[in-house]
């Protein structure tokens, strides 16, 4: 294996607020509260368990990381060699660090950013350096709606192994985040902050038994010849947000508001980025139909990352007209559990649960349960 | 003198076995050829027989003939039997091992005597090109054998001619289109819907076949959920096609009423049987309803695999569909077997020929020797093998069995390693390579994962208690590895031929080669 280059940021207080109820660690006080409260960060024993996983390549690898709390002390506690970078105030360090050392970590090559967190510092990390190069998220916080991390620290682990090999893919995944505040006043807003590269195992090919399965891309590709195939030219169409509804609108040489809702009609977009009410306006004398994406790791198709798409929009277009679109991988990544929705209407969500037809590749569907 | 039972048995039970399998660095046979070496020189024909037959090649047409030699290794004959003596080595075959790991395949013993009658010159010197009357005695055994999977099914006509289990399935969903052809009603019916747990050739050959493909999730519980199936028929329904038991052992309870639904909306129900080694006997597809089913001869009727063919999926219609079946069929007017081709509305022919005969010999000598009686008692042991592993497997740390609490499985179990990989990081396919250091095979499962970490076993009616007990031995010594020295299962396998592979090339035609030819094409491309 050819020496690669890890990066590895710990947000240190990630996951600080959850254990003592405060639904989350952002903002100084919050975190001064938490450790009033007797919070003790997960952060620290969380990397070092990913990073156990790690020893057997520790010799091909070259980890650079952040000073004592930021990454330099797990490295320590796991005796790996490391190459620390950057300058932090110790016990005091803020969201502004995170960016820093993501950035400095895109201009010294590594291959991989290995980083500690939750949903803050997903965001953190994705607005230093967007989707420039491949991240992966340990879960240590206490949000994790964004589908950028592993399943636990161990897989992180794992999947960071497998990626320096060689043996994985990258593809792109939500980052996804709520407004603490909010939340603490009782409101939870889940936005769609953007997308950012992660690797992605596709453990699909076991043994010559096994029928090779294509990529993510390739899905993608194939859903969107299946939808543009539907297409009619008196019906409008509301694309929510994702990756997934972006490979329709590639196909259709449109270009897609990765994070916002567009409307197209007759192979055109005469909506980008479009609000609640504008959308409202578009469907009022208009037939529309909607295509939507599970967003987000728990599998919303409603309420996380698309909140343009009201209660009243989803009512006034109808059950019949929403097409629900993804991947085979993201429906049997939900592991059996239910796609969801969220829409902050009991009418409206009670009127979507049931059975869905998942548009799930060329001429293929998975029925599929919808609960909320 | 040494007790040498001592080193090998313990209260009475083998110990783990001290396996190594042979390593030989064999190279690929071609790159063994030197060139004018020969495996057999025949002496010159004499001058008289020369004088009498002429020039040979001159019988051949002109532009037939080859201009070159065809480029094949030349080596001499004990080479020859060296290098595929030493391949045969480097496998685990199944009549090396105690095949049980192979779950959804069947791997049951199959009697050499049956292989012995398929290699007699009766068998082996026909010609499927020689007149009817010249091949009575096959024609015979097919047709006898056909009147035998009719009273396993309850349907009434079979074709042999599939060579395999998906390509039968693919003659099912072809006859699907070609009834709803005959109504008129190909347009409208458009969608066959099957479940996450059958056998993903369904699925496959639905959509080979021109079909929209509707897979139905399993209920919480692991049956398939009806109310799912309710949500899924409609007027575009041309029918279902599913395996029962499912790939996890689980017999579906409402099979019954799965067929009736899809009746309702004037779909026809296809009945993949490849997982019928633990029913025969028991239960048939026309109680359930059924109109098309397939069975694999080479699983549950002993004929063995074929190491990807050929086989047979010999397909079962209902008297109104058997009009649709692959031509020709074998019939029988009181005097003679003779083929019948005249059948206007058949799907025409999906292979050559009228099925693989030395395969249904076989599997008509299985049944023979059994008798009814002997059929059904084939599933029952099966069924109890199957359960006393169940019963092994789960006193086994980080294992379950999921679904279905509670419940006996049928003929096989996926298993699944969840708890075991969380608690270790250790994951399902380490044990199987770790399996194998003990001189057993092990499989996962289809993709998708839908059970996490899975492993199916399918230990049918051919292994005895003891060798149930060493299999179960081995898996639970490498479970025990897991949880105190995981580094171990995770670097295994340690006495293996080979060392763990890279399956990722498998994604990339670039990096195929299938043939030696590809191969140097390939690698010459690649050095330009």
């Amino acid at each position: 294996m050819k020496r690669k280059k890890l990066g590895l940021i710990v947000n240190p207080i990630a996951g600080i607020g959850g254990r003592v109820g405060l639904k989350g660690s952002d903002g100084i006080e919050i975190q001064k509260k938490a450790l009033e409260l007797g919070a003790v960060p997960l952060s620290l024993d969380r990397t070092i368990e990913a990073l156990e996983v790690l020893k057997p390549i520790k010799d091909d690898i070259e980890l650079i990381t952040y000073p004592s709390e930021m990454g330099e002390d797990a490295t320590k506690k796991c005796s790996f060699d490391s190459m620390v970078i950057g300058s932090i105030v110790k016990g005091r360090t803020t969201a502004e660090d995170t960016k820093k050392a993501a950035k400095e970590m895109l201009h010294t090559n590594v291959d991989l950013i290995l980083f500690a967190g939750g949903d803050g510092t997903a965001r953190d990390v994705y607005d230093a350096i967007g989707g420039e190069m491949p991240v992966l998220g340990i879960p240590t916080g206490v949000k994790i709606q964004s589908a950028v991390f592993a399943i636990n620290p161990k897989s992180a682990g794992e999947l960071t192994v497998s990626y320096l090999r060689g043996e994985c893919d990258v593809r792109e995944a939500e980052v996804m985040d709520i407004d603490e505040e909010a939340v603490r006043r009782g409101i939870v807003v889940p936005k769609l902050y953007g997308y950012l590269k992660i690797p992605f195992q596709k453990r699909l090919v076991q043994g010559a038994k096994v029928p090779s399965s294509s990529g993510d891309k390739e899905a993608m590709e194939a859903i969107a010849l299946e939808v543009t195939d539907r297409m009619k030219d008196d019906c409008l169409y509301i694309i929510g947000p994702g990756t997934t509804t972006r490979a329709i609108l590639s196909k259709m040489g449109l270009n897609k508001t990765l994070i916002g809702v567009d409307v197209v009609f007759r192979g055109s977009l005469i909506g980008t980025d479009v609000n609640e009410k504008q959308l409202l306006e578009l469907i009022k004398n208009h037939k529309a139909k909607m295509i939507v994406t599970p967003i987000g790791g728990q599998g919303y198709i409603f309420g996380r990352g698309n909140h343009q798409i009201s209660a009243e929009v989803i009512k006034k277009v109808g059950r019949d007209n929403i097409l629900v679109i993804a991947t085979p991988e993201k429906i049997h990544s939900l592991g059996g559990r239910p796609i969801l929705v969220d829409t902050g209407s009991r009418e409206v969500d009670e009127m979507l649960k049931g059975y869905v037809r998942v548009i799930t590749g060329y001429r293929e569907e998975i029925v599929y349960k919808v609960s909320c | 003198m040494e007790d040498i039972t001592k080193k090998r048995y313990a209260n009475g039970k083998p110990k783990l076995k001290r396996f190594h399998q042979a390593k030989w660095d064999e190279p690929i046979i071609f790159e063994l050829s030197t060139e004018g070496e020969r495996g057999i020189l025949p002496p010159e024909v004499e001058d008289e027989i020369k004088h009498m037959v002429g020039d040979v090649i001159s019988h051949i047409p002109e532009k037939m003939r080859r201009k070159e030699p065809p480029k094949l290794p030349e080596l001499a004959q004990p080479r020859v039997l060296r290098h595929y003596l030493r391949l045969s080595q480097e496998t685990l075959g199944a009549d090396l091992n105690i095949d049980v790991g192979q779950g959804t395949c069947t791997m049951k013993y199959s009697p050499k005597i049956n292989e012995q009658l398929a290699r007699m010159p009766q068998m082996t010197e026909l010609h499927p090109l020689q007149p009817e009357e010249t091949v009575q005695g096959i024609l015979e055994i097919m047709y006898k054998f056909e009147q035998i999977l009719k009273e396993i099914s309850g349907l009434d006509k079979f074709s042999f001619q599939p060579g395999g289990g998906s390509q039968a399935i693919y003659t099912n969903a072809s006859i699907i289109r070609a009834y709803h052809e005959s109504r008129g009603e190909a347009d409208k019916k458009t969608e066959i819907i099957t479940t996450i747990f059958s056998h993903p050739s369904n699925a496959a050959c639905a959509r080979t076949a021109g079909f929209r493909v509707i897979t139905i999730y399993p209920s919480e519980d692991g049956y398939p959920d009806i109310e799912a199936l309710k949500a899924a028929v409609s007027e575009h329904t041309a029918g279902l096609m599913i395996t029962n038991p499912e790939d996890t052992g689980i017999f579906n309870p409402k099979i019954e009423e799965f067929v009736k639904i899809v009746h309702e909306v004037g779909g026809l129900c296809a009945y993949d049987q490849a997982n019928t080694n633990g029913i025969l006997g028991i239960t048939r597809a026309k109680e359930a309803g059924f109109d098309l089913c397939h069975f694999n001869l080479h699983k549950a009727f002993s004929a063995p695999h074929g190491c990807g063919g050929p086989a047979v999926g010999a397909v079962g219609a209902t008297k109104e569909l058997a009009e649709f079946l692959p031509i020709p069929v074998i019939e029988f007017d009181g005097d003679r077997y003779y083929l019948d081709y005249n059948r206007p509305k058949s799907i025409g022919k999906v292979r050559s020929w009228y099925g693989v005969a030395p395969v249904v010999l076989k599997a008509y000598a299985w049944v023979m020797s059994l008798g009814a009686e002997g059929l059904r008692e084939v599933s029952e042991i099966a069924v109890l093998n199957n359960n006393y592993l169940l019963k092994k497997m789960l006193e086994i740390p980080g294992v379950s069995a999921p679904y279905a609490k509670g419940k006996r499985r049928v003929e096989q179990v996926r298993y699944s390693w969840e708890k075991l990989a969380k608690d270790t990081g250790v994951h399902s396919e380490d044990i199987g390579i770790r399996a194998a250091d003990f001189g057993v095979h092990y499989w996962t499962s289809h993709h998708p994962w839908i059970v996490p970490e899975p492993c199916t076993l399918e230990p049918t009616e051919s292994y005895s208690k003891t060798e149930l007990d060493e299999y179960a031995e081995i898996i639970k010594h490498v479970a025990n590895e897991a949880y105190t020295n995981p580094e171990i299962v995770k670097t295994a396998p340690h006495n293996s031929t080979i060392h763990r592979i890279d399956h990722a090339p498998l994604d990339d035609p670039s990096q195929w080669a299938i043939t030696w030819r590809a191969y140097r094409r390939k690698v010459s491309k690649e050095h330009e």
